[in-house]
């Protein structure tokens, strides 16, 4: 799960993780009001959205007058902000975070993610503010400083010396920066964050450090013993559909295909997208109905796959284990009546009672659905009906 | 021969008398799994499905000598039961529950490790020894008995690799299911060794996806030190990035750990790399057929 700037702000600051002032606003006089009541100058005006990149794509901007906010409120609420990962139909700007400018004297970067070789959390630090991290680490790896924390002994005076003289800080600023990661780390280990970034993390003239962003992912199984941070989700940013299948203990993307995929299993569901690319058809999702496959969680997965309008055909792929397929096959058969499945829909069932399956699906004589034999050629029958073969 | 567990093995439960538990548990001992009791706190001195029960996994070893737990307790438990057995002398800890939270199995881990305990999972279907041993949630009667080691992230995956290399006249060692979790026990590379080593194994299957590094260190310890033929499938070259593909550790991320850069790897290690799943029987008959 991700939240917004404003929401991660709001935790650092519980950690002594110094940010700029800000309020969160909804409409433009309430943004301007904001701006009134932390006084000052200057005014940042942030779109909330959970995706980067949101300045260059014109939802950030500075403010010189409590007027200014108030217009560019207005003109960045009610948006769709385009940026590199919104993907080309952008997202809707519902609030806009009013901040305090900030006198930028040094942009830097500092992160903490999990480091799945090593097994560890790892702090990384880079003199490369403000630059899109995967583009520093692959073109300038040198320019980032990376120090694993093993969670048994917490983070020690060393791992904070290795950042700060690695971002060339000079003496005085050390401590107030080993300070600021410290309790960084701290953020990260006690909400059980995924990963957390700062980007940029500013020097001021004065000499302070400053969190100017505020990025922050959770672990999804772990948010049960987080309340606080389940009351953060913003349900409008996440995929409706995505949502829903989650809602009956299926796991659900959609893909830009024309055939519709409904599989037990994360690999298996994998391997059949991959199986209908390379026989040239192209998956219109990935959807794992999970290890208990019966009539009611099928008849989800269909009516989900059928809400798209590019859906041409549809290959259900089970591998039954310890569920029989015999059962699974009656199954889909139910599930058949209870949504109108208007697309061709392949079967491909094996395992424990496969043949017994195929026999009850034959018996059925639905004329849309259509037994396959295994993997190979239940994606060649499917990808042949999305064409109209 | 096999690799971890054979018929001897003895094998105790914890999260035994849970629903999950006991189902499983029953379906492993009509397997022929020695299984010689299991754990759950309170129910100390009852028996359940003819086995006894213990209230801490220090009795269960101490009564039993057992060496290996298969654990079923919810998620929120899952590490403190992993550190209990570990600390009981556990030798090998099968972790079948799905969703514990990343941060409590890098504790318990590192625990484990530091206790010499070996771990598979979480999250994942669990080891069979074909005929012999399962300790884990697979459908017993598709692993039949033969010559080919299987490695694999992916539950079903193991399944429909399986059912290919026998529907192919061959058949399986032993098959570990290592699960999809961005921290897991045993991996490939501790894997591959112990099937090199295992003489009646005489190909290894390896099923990999999307996300983390662990398929590129395989690809990089097969090109040293394995002999056997090996074949490959990665799952999901089509998954798009930055996007969880139902395993918590399969996602694409600031564009590491895709399908095409692992296949590479294991192409240049010497593997047979296949594009689709479907291909993985086929694959393996080829490579027996050269040797």
């Amino acid at each position: 799960m991700n939240i917004h700037e404003y929401q991660a702000k709001q935790i650092f600051a519980k950690y002594g993780v110094p940010t700029p002032r800000g309020i969160i606003a909804n409409t433009p006089s309430q943004a301007m009001t904001n701006a009134q009541e932390l006084g000052g100058k200057i005014w940042v005006v942030k779109a909330q959205i959970h995706a980067g990149g949101r300045g260059l794509g014109g939802g950030v901007k500075l403010a010189k007058s409590l007027e200014e906010v108030k217009t560019l409120a207005g003109e960045i609420l009610g948006m769709q902000l385009v940026t590199h990962q919104t993907g080309p139909e952008g997202k809707l700007v519902q609030k806009v975070y009013i901040e305090e400018g900030a006198d930028i004297k040094d942009e830097l970067y500092l992160g903490v993610v999990l480091d799945r070789a090593k097994e560890m959390p790892v702090i990384m630090a880079s003199t490369e503010g403000g630059m899109a991290i995967e583009d520093v680490a692959h073109n300038t790896p040198e320019k980032i400083i990376k120090v694993a924390v093993d969670p048994a002994v917490g983070f020690q005076g060393f791992h904070g010396r290795e950042l700060a003289f690695g971002l060339g800080l000079a003496k005085e600023e050390q401590g107030k920066f080993i300070k600021f990661a410290a309790a960084l780390y701290k953020v990260y280990m006690e909400n059980d964050a995924e990963m957390i970034e700062i980007n940029p993390l500013i020097k001021t003239a004065s000499g302070d450090f400053l969190a100017l962003d505020g990025k922050m992912g959770f672990d999804d199984s772990a948010l049960g013993r987080h309340p606080d941070i389940e009351d953060m989700r913003d349900i409008s940013e996440e995929d409706a559909d995505e949502r829903e299948a989650s809602r009956y203990g299926l796991s659900y993307i959609s893909l830009d295909g024309e055939i519709g995929c409904m599989v037990n299993g994360a690999g298996l569901a994998m391997g059949t997208m991959d199986t209908i690319n390379y026989m040239g058809g192209t998956p219109a999702n990935f959807l794992d109905v999970g290890g208990s496959a019966n009539a009611e969680t099928v008849a989800k997965g269909f009516e989900i796959i059928l809400k798209n309008p590019n859906v041409k055909a549809i290959f259900v792929n089970i591998f039954g284990g310890i569920v029989r397929c015999d059962r699974i096959a009656n199954g889909i058969l139910e599930a058949t009546k209870l949504v109108d499945v208007h697309v061709p829909v392949i079967v491909r069932l094996d395992g424990t009672n496969a043949p017994e399956a195929a026999e009850i699906l034959k018996n059925a004589n639905i004329p849309n659905v259509i037994a396959a034999t295994d993997l190979a050629d239940g994606a060649a029958k499917a990808v042949a009906a999305a064409k109209g073969e | 021969m096999s690799i971890l567990v054979n018929k001897d093995t003895k094998v105790i439960v914890q999260g035994f008398t849970g629903k999950e538990g006991s189902f499983h548990a029953e379906q492993c001992i009509a397997y022929g799994t020695n299984i010689v009791g299991g754990v759950t706190p309170n129910k100390g001195g009852q028996e359940h499905l003819g086995k006894p029960v213990f209230n801490t996994v220090k009795d269960a070893v101490n009564t039993t000598g057992a060496t290996v737990s298969m654990i079923f307790v919810p998620p929120a438990f899952v590490a403190d039961a992993v550190m209990e057995a570990a600390d009981a002398g556990i030798e090998l800890a099968v972790i079948i529950t799905e969703g514990a939270p990343v941060r409590d199995m890098q504790a318990a881990k590192a625990f484990a490790v530091k206790h010499g305990m070996m771990t598979i999972g979480p999250n994942c279907p669990g080891i069979i020894t074909a005929e012999e041993c399962k300790i884990g949630i697979m459908p017993g009667m598709i692993f039949k008995k033969g010559n080919v080691g299987l490695i694999s992230k992916s539950g079903t995956l193991t399944y429909e690799g399986a059912n290919q290399v026998c529907k192919e006249g061959f058949g399986i060692t032993t098959a570990v299911g290592i699960g999809g979790d961005p921290i897991i026990g045993l991996s490939y590379k501790q894997l591959l060794p112990m099937f090199e080593a295992d003489p009646e194994t005489e190909a290894i299957v390896m099923i990999g996806e999307i996300g983390g590094d662990l398929e590129i260190q395989a690809a990089a310890y097969i090109k040293e030190n394995i002999t056997k033929p090996v074949v490959a499938f990665i799952a999901g070259q089509t998954a798009p990035a930055g996007k969880r593909m139902g395993h918590a550790g399969a996602i694409v991320s600031g564009g590491a750990g895709t399908a095409k850069e692992k296949m590479e790897a294991l192409e240049a290690a010497g593997v047979k790399v296949v594009v689709s799943p479907a291909e993985i029987g086929k694959a393996v008959a080829e490579v027996l057929k050269k040797k």
